[in-house]
C-alpha cells in the first residue's frame, strides 16, 4: 500500500473511524447543528454544551460517513472539550488552513496546545486528496454553525 | 476502425471474438497513466471516454467545415447544416425511429426530460392527473416531475423495487389507472444496473391510456434500441455516455406527439414567422431547437454512433455481459463485500459496499492504483435509501474494458481490506 495512503489512513484515524468517541446524543445540550455533504451523502449532527462562561463542557455527535469524516468528528469532540468558543473558532480556522495547504499565522499556532495541533496535523493529511477535504472539515463546519446558532449547513 | 468484430453469443470468451485490445487503441485517453499506473477506467456509467473517430470528427468541423446551421446561403453554412442533419439521421437509424423529424437535439438528456415535462406535461396534464416513476430513477427523471407537480398539482406515484433490484411489476400494475397520464421510467438503473422490462412497462401504460417516457441513458451504450418495436412515446439518451461529446442530448418523440406540443423555449430557428402580433412555429424537431444548437457536438455524436454500430450493438452487449459475469464472480468472492442490485437481468454495472470501508474510502484508496470508480449516491438517493445505504461504490463497464481490469479492481479491493484490517 502506498505511503501517501498510509499518511491519510493513519492508525489513529482508522481507530477513530471504527470506534468513534462521543458518538451519542446527550440528554441535554445547549446547541446542535446538522451537517450534510450532499455530494456524498455524509450527514452528521453535532451536539454542544456550553457553560455560562462560554466554555465547551461536552461535544458529541451522531451520523454516518466515511472513515475520514467520522474520525475527524470523533477527534474533534476530544479536542474541543474544555476549550472556549473563541479557542474552538481558532482551532477550526487553523485546521481549515492546514487542510487546504495554507500557512496558519504564528499567532494562531502559538495559541493552540501541542496535543491538539498534533491531532489536527494528523487529520490534515487529507490535503493531498483534494476531493476529501470536505470529509475532514464537515464536522468542524457543523460545529462552527452550532456555535453561531445556525442549525443546518451544507458543504457542497 | 480496424477492430476485428465477429458476432458472438453471451458467455463465450469475449476477448477472442471481440478484439478489445484493438478497440482500446482507438481511445487515446486509455494510454494515459494516473499516479504512474495505467488508467483503469470503470466509470463509463457516469461518462464514457471518446474514440479517436469522435475527436477527429469534431476537430474536422472546427478546422474544415464550420458555420451556423439553417441560416446562411453560403457554402460553409450549407455543408455544416448537411452534416448536422446527417447526424440527426444517424440517431434516427440508431434508435430505429420512423422519421428523422422525431429526433430532437437538446443540450443534455436532463434537458430532454425537462422539455417533455414542461411542454407536454403543462399542456396535457391537469391537477389530479398522475405521473408514474420507479423507485430507482436518476434524479433527472424525478425532479422535473416534482416541478410539474408543484406547478399544476399532479400526483407523483412511485413503483417500488424488489429486494434484488428489479422492478415490482405487480405493484406497477396496481398503480396504473385512468388517472395515469405519463409513465416515466428508466430502461436500465444507473445505480443498480437492473434492466427494466420496458416493453411490458410501455404496453401496460398504453393499455391504461398513458404516454411513456423512457430514460435510456444507461441503455443506449449497452444494447440495441428499437423505439418502434418498443412503441415508446418518448425516449431520451445522453450522447456523452455513448462515447460521444457532452453538451448535446437526444429526445426521441413520436412525430404526431411532438407536433401537438407547444415550444418550450423561444428563439431563433424554431419559428416559421415572427411579428409582434403573432408568431408561428416550425414543426418538430426544429420547434424544440431554439437558438444555435450544439452543432459540433451533434456531429460528434453521429461519429460515436457510427463507431458503436460498426462494432455492433449485439457484440458490445455480449462483451459487456461477459465482463459483468466475471466482475460479479470476482467481487462476490471478496470477504465482506456486498453487491447491491442482483437482478437477473442486469447491465454491466456493479454497485457494492464493503463491511471494512466506506465507499469514499474505497474510491480514494483504489484511485491510487489508477482505478476510477464512482462513489456516492449516483444521483439516485431514493433507491440508495431503499437499500439502506447512503452511498455505494460503483464499477460501470464500457466496450473498452477487459477482464484484466476486473482483476485489477478485485486486487485493489483486497488492498482496501488490508489497509482497514
Amino acid at each position: 500500500m502506498l505511503d501517501e495512503l498510509r499518511d491519510l489512513y493513519q492508525e489513529v484515524i482508522l481507530d477513530h473511524g471504527k470506534k468513534p468517541r462521543n458518538f451519542r446524543r446527550p440528554e441535554s445540550f445547549t446547541k446542535e447543528a446538522v451537517g450534510n455533504n450532499p455530494m456524498c451523502g455524509d450527514a452528521l449532527v453535532i451536539y454542544l454544551s456550553l457553560d455560562d462562561a462560554g466554555t465547551i463542557t461536552d461535544v458529541a455527535f451522531q451520523g454516518q460517513g466515511c472513515a475520514i469524516s467520522v474520525a475527524s468528528a470523533s477527534m474533534m469532540t476530544e479536542i474541543l472539550t474544555g476549550k472556549t468558543k473563541e479557542q474552538a473558532e481558532v482551532l477550526f480556522h487553523v485546521f481549515h488552513q492546514l487542510c487546504t495547504g495554507e500557512e496558519p499565522s504564528d499567532n494562531e499556532l502559538g495559541s493552540i496546545d501541542e496535543d491538539a495541533l498534533e491531532r489536527l496535523q494528523m487529520l490534515s493529511g487529507v490535503r493531498e486528496f483534494p476531493m476529501r477535504v470536505k470529509c475532514a472539515t464537515l464536522a468542524w463546519h457543523t460545529m462552527d454553525a452550532a456555535v453561531k446558532g445556525e442549525n443546518e449547513i451544507s458543504t457542497e | 476502425m480496424n477492430a476485428t468484430v465477429t458476432q458472438m453469443t453471451a458467455g463465450s470468451n469475449s476477448t477472442q471474438a471481440f478484439d478489445v485490445e484493438s478497440i482500446r487503441r482507438e481511445f487515446p485517453i486509455l494510454a494515459e497513466q494516473v499516479y504512474g499506473k495505467p488508467l483503469v477506467y470503470l466509470d463509463s456509467g457516469a461518462s464514457a471516454q471518446k474514440p479517436r473517430q469522435v475527436i477527429d470528427a469534431m476537430q474536422y468541423v472546427y478546422e474544415k467545415q464550420y458555420a451556423n446551421v439553417h441560416r446562411g446561403v453560403h457554402y460553409m453554412s450549407q455543408h455544416t447544416t448537411e452534416a448536422y442533419e446527417e447526424a440527426r439521421r444517424k440517431v434516427q437509424r440508431f434508435l430505429n425511429a420512423a422519421s428523422e423529424n422525431e429526433i430532437v437535439f437538446t443540450r443534455s438528456a436532463t434537458e430532454a426530460i425537462n422539455l417533455v415535462a414542461n411542454s407536454y406535461g403543462r399542456t396535457f396534464l391537469k391537477a389530479g392527473d398522475e405521473v408514474i416513476v420507479s423507485h430507482m430513477e436518476h434524479h433527472a427523471n424525478i425532479v422535473p416531475w416534482q416541478l410539474l407537480r408543484d406547478h399544476i398539482g399532479i400526483e407523483l406515484k412511485v413503483v417500488p423495487v424488489l429486494d434484488d433490484g428489479s422492478l415490482d411489476m405487480e405493484a406497477y400494475k396496481g398503480l396504473l389507472s385512468e388517472k395515469t397520464k405519463i409513465v416515466a421510467m428508466t430502461h436500465i438503473s444507473n445505480a443498480l444496473g437492473s434492466i427494466v422490462p420496458i416493453a411490458e412497462v410501455i404496453n401496460l401504460a398504453h393499455d391504461a391510456g398513458a404516454v411513456t417516457l423512457v430514460d435510456g441513458c444507461q441503455a443506449a451504450p449497452h444494447t440495441a434500441i428499437d423505439v418502434q418495436s418498443l412503441d415508446a412515446d418518448f425516449y431520451v439518451f445522453a450522447p456523452h455516455k455513448t462515447y460521444g461529446p457532452t453538451g448535446v442530448g437526444v429526445l426521441y418523440g413520436k412525430e404526431d406527439l411532438l407536433n401537438s406540443m407547444p415550444p418550450w423555449q423561444g428563439g431563433g430557428d424554431m419559428i416559421s414567422s415572427v411579428s409582434f402580433e403573432k408568431t408561428t412555429y416550425q414543426k418538430a424537431p426544429l420547434r424544440f431547437e431554439a437558438g444555435t444548437p450544439s452543432i459540433t457536438e451533434a456531429i460528434g455524436l453521429g461519429a460515436a454512433l457510427d463507431f458503436m454500430t460498426a462494432i455492433g450493438m449485439d457484440a458490445i452487449a455480449a462483451h459487456e455481459e461477459g465482463l459483468l459475469h466475471y466482475a460479479t464472480e470476482r467481487l462476490s468472492a471478496i470477504d465482506g463485500l456486498h453487491i447491491i442490485g442482483t437482478a437477473k437481468d442486469k447491465a454491466a454495472i456493479v454497485s457494492f459496499v464493503m463491511d471494512q470501508a466506506h465507499p469514499h474510502d474505497i474510491g480514494t484508496i483504489i484511485d491510487r492504483a489508477g482505478i476510477a470508480i464512482r462513489t456516492g449516491h449516483h444521483c439516485a438517493e431514493p433507491v440508495m435509501k431503499r437499500f439502506g445505504v447512503a452511498a455505494t461504490a460503483r464499477a460501470s463497464f464500457g466496450l473498452y474494458n477487459t477482464t484484466a481490469e476486473v482483476d485489477a479492481l478485485a486486487n485493489a479491493l483486497e488492498g482496501v481490506k488490508e489497509l482497514f484490517g
